[in-house]
């Protein structure tokens, strides 16, 4: 099973997310073709309703904990399904690699 | 001095400091590029640690908060979050104005910073 889709079923089951996406970004950055190091998860749930951002990401990080351990960077969008709407299904596109990676 | 007590002194001491890979000037990580760069358009000074330059701050960090990434970004000696979290605060306000209230409150000037 692939860290994509392990990370997709997590955050299913721990959200119950209205929409969720998981993008493997790691082609951006300086490793192997096909790594699974660099992801982008986008949640949108009712859960996040009346937290702030940081619990939101803590929420996340902690449903992920076994994959950070593996993995080398992970965007991190929370919405709640007001907020989703709102933004119209827009969230930040990832920072381009400056190469620090190696030192991890 | 113990290296908990290293980053408590770190991140009581600066009323805005940010953990990155690099410097603001060069930084070595997007993520840590972007949150850097967020804090300078806020116009106040602000301290950064370059983790990449110390390696047990580097090892240390993530349980310090509770926080398994980096950056990591405390105004007022809280964890407000990684780069993500920074961006979204910069872009609806909240973060300079959380910055200008951390430095007000250490007894700082604010709004004097050289932006050059």
């Amino acid at each position: 099973m692939t860290i994509q889709s392990i990370i997709e079923q997590k955050l299913e089951q721990v959200f119950t997310p209205e929409f969720l996406e998981v993008v493997n970004e790691s082609y951006m950055h300086n490793v192997p073709e096909g790594s699974e190091s660099h992801f982008k998860v986008t949640v949108v749930s009712k859960d996040f309703e009346g937290k702030m951002l940081i619990g939101r990401h803590r929420l996340v990080n902690k449903a992920l904990e076994e994959e950070l351990k593996s993995i080398h960077a992970l965007a991190i969008h929370t919405l709640t399904p007001e907020q989703y709407f709102e933004k119209a299904g827009k969230v930040a596109d990832s920072p381009e690699c400056l190469g620090g990676s190696k030192s991890s | 001095m113990d290296v908990m007590d290293r980053i408590k002194s770190a991140v009581e001491e600066n009323p805005v400091i940010i953990f990155m890979k690099g410097s603001p000037k060069l930084p070595q990580c997007g993520f840590s590029s972007r949150a850097a760069q967020a804090l300078m358009s806020c116009g106040e000074e602000f301290a950064y640690v370059d983790i990449i330059q110390d390696g047990e701050i580097f090892q240390n960090l993530p349980r310090f908060a509770d926080w398994p990434t980096f950056p990591q970004i405390y105004v007022d000696g809280e964890l407000i979050g990684g780069c993500d979290i920074t961006l979204e605060m910069f872009e609806s306000g909240e973060l300079a104005t959380a910055i200008v209230a951390a430095r007000t409150k250490a007894g700082l000037p604010t709004g004097e910073s050289d932006k050059s």
